[in-house]
């Protein structure tokens, strides 16, 4: 099964045209996509929990609401599934982790307010690495997710339940969170598109924290106009973010169809030539640059030499940060608590016991790299080659709109081909990371398939809030790909 | 740099307040000196002369109006804890002695 083929293939605009005009009721929609769930999630496990009762009464609300002669906003009747580590009011919220099983929040994300603003339907909370540490989604406590298009395969991670969700037709978006790539690599995995906004675009109000100064939450979508309206719902401005950029978010939409005519768009020379990248994968890219200079953009490429040093700061700035994020699981206030006759103790016991082996090495790892005598030498020269990384997306961007590379490596691997070597793992960031360390917005499309068949994504990255013209020339890939199979 | 050891991991473990078995010892320490092996390219970097960038998007003194807003209540945030004894968060004894 491809991308082009799979069941339930309505877009979102489609979907919320309809409910908004009253030609569909929000309950069908949500019947409909509950349906495939039953029949395929047993074998897919992209959901940690389908929140069905809740779905069906905000339809009826919906539905209510249109007979009213109200407007339910943009996303009308729109099945969309959670990563599990956005916070919602009363709904388990786990990081597919032991140590917060069974946890409620008390409150909503702001991503979670502004969907049901928009009118969109939450239909479950989807499977994740451990805390958003992965690749594969592998790392779960709960067990791994299957990739729909070959379930021998993984789904990519962190958002492998996000990514697996939007490609198995259970929901025609998913939001999920990005930390490294943790959006963009299962997109490109299971053949959907999936974007990073810029740093700061999108509240992270409610987001289980992994490295705050990386993470974003951003838009899973079958189309490149689906993924646009997702975003358009969820951006802007929260006062309760403190990171939040103070300033509307781009409008994206409305130049989706421009074209990319008299664009410049750069091949990065590092990343198609990066470590472990597979020769299908360069050849689908070359093909995608190709078509966008038919399609009137002017293609070159281009040297970004210090994003070759991303990998190597990533995994010591993002344990970093973790190591200090994951301090506040200690037994005290919410989640896991393992009894034990001491407070010092029971912290020891209840970490021990509810984190998973990768949560664990990257905790250590970030320790250690903030450790006495190691801090200058390992986090304060990952933060200088930070510096480095932007200098010299700054110079590319002088001559260059956007800029491509391939999304991962390789298409999806087998299930634990690649659990026994950390590193081995980690490798398959090694295209995204630069984005979230320079904290611009990079969007992964999806464009013809590999030598086995399964699904090739190519990157698109633009400067910081270069929404508008990543999002044009995502377009254009997206309508050469559909052209060319 | 000193290749990471046990005892290395053995410390930071400590300080994370995780506890390893020796099985994991190994295991860890080795996983993690294929990391820090990897991240030799960043440490051998002469970048002194280059500004660290903690946050991409730098702004500045972040604040809101000093006016009275609601927060969680005691109730909702105390909903989720473990243990809870008169309206706080109740923890085994701090000092090791039973109360």
């Amino acid at each position: 099964m491809t991308a082009a083929d799979v069941p339930h293939g309505d877009t979102a605009l489609g979907i919320a045209a309809a409910v908004r005009s009253g030609t569909r009721s929000a309950v069908d929609v949500v019947e409909e996509h509950l349906t495939a769930i039953a029949a395929r999630d047993g074998e897919i496990h992209a959901f940690n929990v389908v929140t069905a009762d809740q779905a069906r009464q905000a339809a009826l609300e919906l539905d209510r609401r249109v007979a009213a002669g109200d407007d339910p906003g943009p996303l009308a009747g729109v099945p969309v599934a959670l990563k599990d580590n956005m916070c919602t009011i009363g709904v388990a919220t786990t990081c597919s982790s032991r140590i917060l099983e069974g946890w409620r929040p008390p409150y909503d994300a702001t991503v979670v307010e502004r969907l049901a603003a928009a009118g969109a339907v939450v239909v479950g909370k989807t499977n994740l690495d451990e805390f958003a540490m992965g690749s594969s989604t592998e790392n779960s406590a709960f067990g791994p997710t299957r990739n729909p298009h070959d379930t021998s395969r993984v789904p990519g991670g962190s958002s492998g339940g996000s990514a697996a969700a939007v490609a198995a037709g259970f929901a025609p978006l998913a939001l999920g969170s990005d930390t490294g790539g943790s959006i963009r690599q299962p997109a490109a995995l299971c053949g959907v598109v999936g974007m990073k906004p810029t740093y700061g675009a999108v509240s992270r109000y409610g987001l289980v924290a992994f490295a705050s100064s990386l993470d974003q939450i951003g838009p899973f979508a079958r189309t490149v106009g689906d993924a646009a309206a997702l975003f358009e719902a969820i951006a802007g401005h929260d006062p309760r973010d403190s990171t939040s950029i103070p300033e509307p978010a781009p409008a994206v939409s409305a130049q989706l169809g421009e074209g990319v005519a008299g664009l410049r768009v750069g091949l990065v020379t590092e990343l198609v030539e990066a470590e472990g990248v597979q020769p299908d994968v360069i050849a689908r890219l070359r093909q995608a640059a190709e078509a966008l200079e038919h399609a009137g953009a002017k293609v070159d490429d281009v040297s970004v030499p210090a994003v070759v040093y991303g990998l190597s700061a990533y995994y010591l700035i993002a344990p970093a940060e973790a190591s200090s994020n994951l301090a506040r699981y200690d037994g005290v206030r919410f989640g896991l608590r393992v009894d034990a006759p001491t407070t010092g103790e029971m912290y020891d016991r209840t970490r021990t016991e509810g984190f998973g082996a990768e949560v664990k090495r990257r905790i250590m790892l970030g320790t250690y790299a903030l450790s006495a005598g190691y801090y200058d030498a390992f986090y304060g020269k990952s933060q200088r080659v930070r510096t480095l990384i932007l200098r010299d997306f700054e110079a590319a961007y002088q001559d260059f709109d956007v800029l491509l590379s391939p999304t991962a490596p390789s298409t999806a691997f087998e299930l634990g081909a690649k659990t026994a070597d950390p590193l081995t793992m980690y490798l398959n960031d090694v295209c995204t990371i630069p984005s979230n360390l320079a904290g611009h917005p990079a969007m992964s499309v999806p464009y013809g398939t590999g030598d086995d068949g399964l699904p090739v994504g190519v990157q698109v990255m633009a400067p910081a809030l270069g929404e508008p013209t990543m999002f044009r020339v995502a377009a254009a890939i997206e309508s050469a790909a559909a052209s060319a199979t | 740099m000193a290749q990471i050891t046990r005892d290395d991991v053995a410390h930071v473990a400590r300080l994370a307040r995780l506890e390893l078995t020796d099985d994991e010892l190994g295991t860890f320490t080795e996983q993690l000196a294929k990391v820090l092996d990897h991240a030799r390219d960043v440490e051998a970097l002469d970048v002194g002369d280059v500004p660290p960038t903690s946050h991409p998007y730098a702004l500045q003194n972040v604040l809101r109006a000093d006016e009275q807003a609601p927060c969680l209540d005691r109730a909702a945030a105390l909903e989720a804890a473990p243990a809870v004894e008169d309206g706080q968060f109740r923890v085994p004894p701090v000092l090791g002695e039973a109360p």
